[in-house]
């Protein structure tokens, strides 16, 4: 298993959840991986650790997206410990869902200055440090912009917005190599969607009824997709959002 | 390299062009190969030599997909000599192009026989064949439906009937365990479009400058991708159109 053998990858938001998961498979495959946190930084040095343990190379780097000084010391330590880069997985991902007449100015900034502000300030310090063999940005989307529930209107703008980034900057990096794509999973059991009380629901219970293959996904759904998204196997997708979600869309 | 250790896969029109890469990157992967063609029997032939000189294993089961009893038979067979059925890849298609006002009757039977009623009667042999435990179907679209050239409305009406069918039976078909999913290529240079005049000329520049990765595709870069979406790689992905074309769109 070494198809990122060289690679180096960073993963944002990698201290739990899908980004965990995939921090820990592009390690698999030979990447050296760079775990990013905001604030997790138990969750994720007991990442760096599994991978270690598994043999495998990675650190941990703190640093919130939403800040732009914080990206770039993110990708600073990045070229220090590594002196290169080759995937950045922007995976760093707030939710919170409101009915429209409730919403806030700070839930909307809160939200947007993740998922879309940060995706762009990953993506515009990753490309810098990308050398002549380009790179691959793999953007963590959601499913939720194909089935569009209600009281998911903030969220779901920045997910729309972030399958804009991906198709426009697919056109405008190709030229440099350097191919952008998304993956936007379904329902995914993971502590944030435990916490936010969506496991055991009625919700849940509605995507396994709708979804073709009649269950919600796991992180190691996920994860395989975005290790065939880093690698050179899908070097002729670029601006590609990949729906990974049993289906249901 | 054994992701599909096991499996058996059906490749229609697979004596050449990306059939044939495709066949040999199941093959490598583990997979015993049915290299069906329709009249090449020599190139399809060739792939199996190819194949079991690379310590594979494979056949070459000659059927045309547009009648329903040489699709029958193709699965037959293959059950005879490999004892199941677990990834079918409808790769099997023709092509011209017509302004409207010359268009054929016969050419558009044609197209529509082999690209559609083929690729349905070749899928339903499939599910009627597939095991307990599901399996995998690969349609071959094309990036035409979403580039829409001129004097290519058959063609493209054809492989927008595919994509629909790639969505309609991954709903249908989920429940069983059987996913489906298309790759849609862009242009790559084939025996089959260097024939029709594709390649070398206008047309190639023009895909070349518009195309973000800067370059057409060949079959090599098509391979993996099959690879992935026939592998347990993807396991939570079905309905999925991949556009395979260096983001050509």
């Amino acid at each position: 298993m070494s198809k990122l053998t060289g690679k180096v990858a960073v993963v944002t938001g990698a201290s739990k959840g899908i980004g965990a998961d995939i921090a820990k498979g592009l390690a698999k495959e030979g990447a050296s991986v760079v775990v990013n946190y905001a604030s997790s930084k138990e969750g994720a040095e007991k990442v760096v650790a599994e991978i270690t343990k598994a043999g495998g190379k990675a650190i941990a780097v703190q640093g919130d997206v939403a800040k732009e000084a914080d990206v770039q010391r993110l990708f600073a330590e990045t070229q220090k410990t590594f002196g290169k880069l080759d995937v950045l997985v922007n995976n760093a991902g707030v939710y919170q869902f409101s009915p429209l007449e409730e919403f806030t100015s700070e839930l909307y900034n809160r939200i947007f200055n993740t998922n879309v502000l940060g995706a762009l300030l990953a993506t515009r310090e990753a490309v810098k440090l990308f050398g002549d063999n380009g790179g691959s940005v793999i953007n963590i989307g959601s499913a939720a912009t194909e089935l569009n529930p209600p009281t998911s209107v903030v969220y779901t703008a920045t997910k729309g917005a972030l399958n804009s980034i991906t198709s426009v900057l697919a056109n405008e990096l190709g030229p440099k190599k350097i191919r952008v794509n998304s993956l936007n999973p379904g329902m995914v059991e993971t502590e944030g969607v435990h916490s936010a009380g969506f496991i055991g629901s009625d919700f849940q219970k509605g995507v396994e009824a709708q979804a073709p293959l009649g269950r919600i996904g796991q992180p190691n759904d996920i994860t395989p997709v975005a290790v065939f998204l880093a690698s050179d196997d899908s070097g002729w997708l670029t601006g590609e959002h990949v729906v990974a979600s049993g289906g249901h869309r | 390299m054994s992701k599909l250790s096991g499996k058996v896969a059906i490749v229609t029109g697979a004596s050449k062009g990306i059939g044939a890469d495709i066949a040999r990157g199941l093959a490598s992967e583990g997979a015993s190969v049915v290299v069906n063609y329709a009249s090449s029997r020599e190139g399809a032939d060739k792939v199996v030599g190819e194949i079991n000189l690379k310590g594979g294993k494979a056949i070459a089961i000659q059927g045309s997909v547009t009648e329903q009893a040489d699709v029958k038979h193709l699965f037959e067979e293959t059950i005879k000599t490999f004892g199941a059925v677990d990834i079918l890849v409808n790769n099997a298609g023709v092509y011209s192009f017509s302004p409207l006002e010359e268009f054929s009757v016969d050419e558009f039977h044609r197209l529509f026989n082999t690209n559609v009623l083929g690729l349905l009667l070749a899928t339903r042999e499939a599910v009627l064949h597939f095991g307990a435990g599901g399996g995998s179907i690969l349609n071959i679209g094309s990036s035409v439906t979403s580039t829409n050239p001129p004097t290519s409305t058959i063609y493209t009406a054809t492989k927008s009937a595919v994509d629909s069918i790639t969505r309609v039976l991954a709903n249908e078909l989920g429940p069983r365990n059987i996913r489906v999913n298309s790759i849609n290529p862009g242009l790559v240079e084939t025996e089959g479009t260097h024939t029709i005049g594709f390649i070398g000329g206008e047309w190639q520049k023009n895909r070349e400058a518009q195309t973000p990765l800067g370059r057409i595709g060949q079959p090599g870069d098509i391979t993996p991708i099959a690879v992935f979406l026939a592998s347990e790689d993807s396991g939570w992905l079905t309905g999925e159109t991949l556009f395979a074309s260096g983001g050509l769109r």
